[in-house]
């Protein structure tokens, strides 16, 4: 049964191993860790989500997006919004009517039932990523370009959620809400629920992620990483598959954000701004990019270092992250994954080349 | 081979001890993994000390405002532990950062509240932070005191609000304008829920009292280029400009106003978000002659404020200044001292039992605590700037203003707030 | 008419602080290819130079001399912002060409520092900077229509800036010697260039530029540790728009943006402005995908 199961996961005996270890370690967590640092926990993973498919786009198809606080935000803002319908009741929501308006929006009117709003939470990004990658890969806006516009993005999404206050909350936010379905997000019982939850749509994630790389369509989303017009000689449309990676990205982007919502209960512009959107790059380039559980390990180490240097160091732990990233980029350019490679190769005197784990620019 | 095998299972471990560290972060804390309930985070401090949170943003874009609250809690803090403390313990405060951001505002409540298990938390400056912030405290009936003049509609349990409501100093404030300077209005501010809620309550107060409104426009926070703004301004020609602009707008406005060749004689501008610290920012000779409103300024005249001033510039420098939400913090503190030693205890129900009706001589004046709502009666004040960056007050209220967050006493208000 | 007049002459004023901040950009990004996100933190540093330089001359100088301060301000900032360029040149930037994103993530860890730094020397609370005088007050062509000499200056100070970075890159032998390596560092170090020296030349040339940019901006805006993060963005936007690698690309983003956003802005609202001038700029890059001025190349990558 066991067998059956270990089955599932790819790769080597030993690997399987290693691996079923690790996710029943996972799974203990809720053992050893208060509730309090077991959501805090909770929200590492559901940001990992995140970096697993903003590393789908940047590790291997070249693209640096500093837009997924977009895809992000509009995910988490879905599940936001009914759970703050939910939390109303009959009324409309609190920050309407101090707005001035008495009336749901049309479009609010969806978002009362919770499929719904779950689907919509992975559809809207999904369907802005295929909008913008559609018509920016084929127009063949590539590197910094690409980077710039989504910024551009990014002001556009956020300038209009602060200032449409009576349809989005605007500054402040959606929150407000204590309950999902009856079950208080407080009680310990709902936290480790969501953990697992949490950790079920991680462990998903990445492996549509690692079947979307193995496949054809993920080599040939390498390759126009490598060489975009060799791959065009070839006789391949890369923009197609950049489109498809951006739009699974965002996809994954929105997934993330609803999961961040249930755990921590607010979302609000800033957290689709430009700084978290930098941010979650950062995550990759720390962990590693162009390794899918780089990402992983990057977006956990990361917020869990920004979490503890900031409540050990509350007046001045922007010098020593900021001094992290400086010392990570400049000593491990290909991140933890690249270090670790590396020193496995020392220790086995091997002196492979780096270029097997130093991965091209876009 | 081998090598690909050791990888992966370096990974492993890498991510093994990644859990175990979590794990040790957490033995750390008080032992309470497997209590179901939480509803009990701020208890009675058994230890040596009573622990208190201080929760201001430290870094990002608020920091310029709320540093210097943090200075005046603590500052507060260290007075009352000279004088023995409270319940004969020390406070022990213990400082967060909230980075200008709402959601770290809500996770280090959290961390406070349920790993330190603070007795009260002094924190917040923006609205979005305290409603950020709110639901924590709730959830775990914690304690927030949050210092800083904000839009009202809002009375939470387990918050106490010890910045003016709307009634403390907008509505007045609006009153004395329409009597002494015009009734054209402008209504200027930035793009967040403050400055729209409180100018949706400005309109509706202009059409109640005979004013006009002859414009309004919001600006994105951190606009920094208002030539476009002056120039609707001036194609408007209003009597007054209500500003309701936030922390570094107001410096590009104002520098940029007085190049348009606009002075304070030729038109009235009255701020609720500048104080002292802010005109020290932006420099005397631009805001000559502006006025703001508030509760408190440096040079109000109480012989607890000439003591709270000398004792701040003592301890941070002579050339830092009070102002209203600084002044708001400190006596935050002073008021859940009162409310501990008249309840024998930190427990919240019982703190919050206690402090009702409890009066304290604040720098701005005696104040008290609102049973009601856990708001505290202020006095208003409205102030023009001096040359030498402090306020000359130019009208005040008089007594303490009941607080009534909901306008419910104002007929033209009705509706406002539901 | 008149309303017609001053915002020209405010869509102008815009696009001139736009250029102003994006012009040592156009420098370190344009020419060097270094995503440098600490740019916002070097506009900082020329506004505290600025700051301390009034505050010296306030203390240290007779009083006749205040109202030139300005100007030693103006050298101040630059030389600090240059040097402060150099440095960090030196210690990080130089391992990280040929690798633009990772200059991007070591850049925005180096901005998070100097924001702190800054707050630890100077109090977290903005500090004031008086303007000289002579720049108070405003060019009167009818009573209601005043020109402010602030933005006046800053169109001039940009016009001059603008004349001697192209003066110093297309007709002085260090700036062929620039261009040479930019285009080329290979051939250039075959040539006998130190292209090492270049390097920190051009790169202390741009922060240099950005420290002006920040001395100029506290004429109009506010001074604190974190005004860098207002101007990054907009700074970005105008370099890439124009064109990476062209001057005269900047110059023409940034009166592309500054115009229309003034003009958005006065029929709509600032946000609403904001949000119609970004969207402008996806719609266009579509259009043109290079920027405004593209850089001829044969080459494919």
């Amino acid at each position: 049964m066991i067998m059956n199961w270990m089955k599932l996961i790819p790769g080597s005996r030993t690997r399987r191993i290693v691996w079923a270890v690790l996710i029943l370690l996972l799974c203990m967590a809720p053992l050893f860790m208060t509730p309090f640092r077991l959501g805090l926990f909770t929200k590492f993973i559901a940001l990992a989500i995140l970096a697993v498919g903003l590393d789908l786009i940047w590790g291997y198809g070249g693209i640096l997006s500093l837009g997924h606080g977009v895809f992000f935000g509009l995910g988490a803002y879905a599940i936001a919004m009914y759970l703050k319908l939910e939390a109303s009741g009959s009324s409309i929501p609190d920050f309407m009517s101090w707005s001035g308006i008495n009336a749901l929006p049309f479009f609010w009117e969806p978002f009362r039932y919770f499929p719904v709003a779950f689907l919509l939470g992975i559809l809207i990004p999904a369907a802005l990523a295929l909008i913008l990658g559609y018509f920016t890969f084929r127009n063949r806006i590539v590197g910094v370009y690409f980077t710039i516009l989504t910024q551009a993005l990014v002001m556009i999404v956020v300038t209009l959620f602060v200032g449409k206050q009576e349809w989005t909350g605007g500054t402040n936010g959606l929150t407000g809400y204590r309950d999902i379905f009856g079950f208080a997000f407080q009680d310990s019982g709902t936290k480790i629920a969501l953990y697992f939850i949490t950790l079920a749509a991680l462990i998903i994630a990445y492996l549509l992620c690692r079947y979307i790389v193995n496949s054809r369509a993920g080599q040939v989303l390498e390759a126009s990483r490598d060489g975009e017009n060799r791959v065009r000689f070839l006789g391949y449309d890369p923009s197609r598959f950049k489109t498809f990676a951006f739009t699974v990205s965002g996809a994954l982007a929105g997934l993330s954000g609803m999961l961040f919502v249930l755990q921590v209960g607010i979302i609000s512009p800033s957290m689709m701004g430009i700084v978290p959107s930098i941010e979650m790059v950062l995550w990759v380039a720390l962990g590693g990019r162009g390794t899918l559980i780089g990402a992983i390990i990057g977006a956990v180490v990361l917020n869990a270092a920004k979490t503890g240097i900031s409540e050990a160091y509350p007046e001045g732990w922007l010098l020593v992250l900021g001094g992290l990233f400086v010392a990570v980029v400049v000593l491990m350019p290909s991140g933890l994954t690249g270090l670790w490679n590396r020193i496995v190769r020392i220790f086995y005197r091997q002196g492979g080349s780096e270029h097997a784990v130093i991965r091209k620019e876009g | 081979m081998r090598l690909r095998s050791l990888m992966t299972k370096g990974w492993a471990i890498s991510l093994v001890c990644m859990v175990l560290l979590s794990g040790c972060l957490s033995e750390k804390e008080p032992a309470t993994t497997t209590s179901g309930s939480n509803t009990q985070a701020a208890t009675e401090a058994s230890g040596e000390t009573i622990k208190v949170g201080i929760l201001h943003s430290l870094s990002g874009t608020m920091a310029i405002s709320e540093v210097s609250v943090k200075d005046a809690e603590l500052l507060a803090i260290e007075e009352i532990n000279a004088a023995g403390g409270v319940l004969g313990k020390q406070i022990e405060p213990i400082l967060e950062d909230g980075a200008s951001d709402w959601p770290t505002f809500a996770e280090k409540a959290g961390k406070l509240l349920q790993q330190n298990k603070v007795a009260a938390v002094f924190g917040g400056w923006t609205s979005a932070s305290r409603k950020a912030m709110l639901p924590v405290f709730e959830q775990n009936n914690g304690l927030l005191f949050y210092p800083v003049q904000y839009e009202g509609l809002e009375s939470s349990p387990n918050i106490f609000y010890t910045g003016a409501t709307t009634n403390q100093q907008i509505v007045p404030s609006v009153t004395w304008l329409l009597e002494n300077r015009g009734k054209k209005m402008f209504l200027l501010g930035s793009d967040y829920v403050f400055p729209r809620t409180a100018n949706k309550i400005i309109k509706a107060q202009l059409e109640a009292e005979g004013g006009q409104l002859v414009g309004e426009e919001y600006t994105p926070l951190g606009h920094t280029d208002y030539s476009t703004v002056i120039t609707k301004i001036k194609e408007a020609k209003p009597d007054i400009v209500y500003n309701t602009l936030n922390g570094d707008s107001n410096v590009a406005f104002f520098k940029q106003l007085k190049d348009a060749g606009i002075t304070s004689k030729d038109l009235t501008t009255l701020s609720v978000s500048v104080a002292e610290e802010e005109i020290r920012g932006i420099g005397a000779d631009i805001l000559e002659g502006h006025l703001a409103a508030w509760n408190y300024y440096q040079t109000t005249d109480t012989p607890e404020n000439k003591t709270f001033v000398e004792k701040y510039k003592a301890k941070y420098g002579s050339n830092r200044v009070t102002a209203d939400p600084i002044e708001a913090g400190y006596t935050a503190v002073y008021l859940w001292k009162a409310a501990v030693e008249k309840a024998g205890s930190t427990d919240v129900d019982k703190v919050k039992e206690a402090a009702k009706g409890i009066e304290f001589a604040a720098p701005e004046g005696k104040v008290t605590v609102d049973g009601d709502n856990q708001h505290i009666y202020k006095t208003v004040r409205i102030g023009e700037v001096g040359a030498d960056g402090q306020f000359k007050e130019l009208w005040n209220s008089g007594e303490p203003v009941k607080p009534d967050p909901y306008l419910k006493s104002y007929p033209w208000a009705a509706g406002l707030g539901e | 008419m008149e309303m017609l007049i001053l915002q020209t002459f405010n869509g102008l004023s815009v696009s001139s602080i736009l250029l102003l901040i994006a012009l040592g950009l156009a420098v370190t990004f344009g020419l060097m290819n270094v995503i440098n996100m600490a740019h916002g933190e070097l506009i900082m540093i020329g506004a505290y130079s600025a700051y301390v330089t009034q505050n010296l001359f306030a203390s240290y100088l007779p009083k006749s001399w205040y109202e030139g301060y300005f100007f030693a301000a103006l050298a101040a900032s630059f030389l600090i912002a240059a040097l402060m360029g150099c440095l960090l040149e030196t210690i990080l930037i130089r391992h990280l060409y040929g690798r633009p994103l990772d200059s991007l993530l070591a850049t925005w860890g180096v901005g998070m520092m100097l924001q702190q730094v800054a707050r630890f020397i100077f109090g977290a609370p903005n500090v004031a900077v008086t303007s000289p005088s002579w720049l108070n007050g405003g060019l009167a062509i009818t009573s209601t229509l005043v020109l402010p000499y602030k933005r006046l200056f800053i169109m001039a100070l940009v016009a001059l800036v603008l004349t001697a970075m192209y003066l110093y890159i297309y007709k002085s032998a260090s700036g062929r010697r620039m261009r040479a390596v930019m285009q080329n560092r290979e051939m250039a170090g075959c040539l006998g260039i130190s292209t090492r020296h270049v390097d920190s030349l051009t790169f202390a040339i741009g922060s240099g530029i950005a420290g002006i940019a920040g001395c100029a901006l506290t004429l109009l805006g506010p001074i604190g540790p974190s005004i860098g993060t207002y101007y990054i963005v907009d700074a970005f936007m105008v370099v890439v728009l124009g064109g990476v690698g062209k001057l005269i690309g900047t110059v023409a983003g940034a009166l592309g943006i500054g115009i229309f956003n003034t003009l958005f802005e006065t029929y709509t609202s600032a946000s609403i402005g904001k949000v119609l001038v970004f969207a402008c700029i996806v719609a266009f890059l579509q259009w043109k995908p290079r920027g405004l001025v593209a850089l001829r190349t044969r080459s494919l990558d």
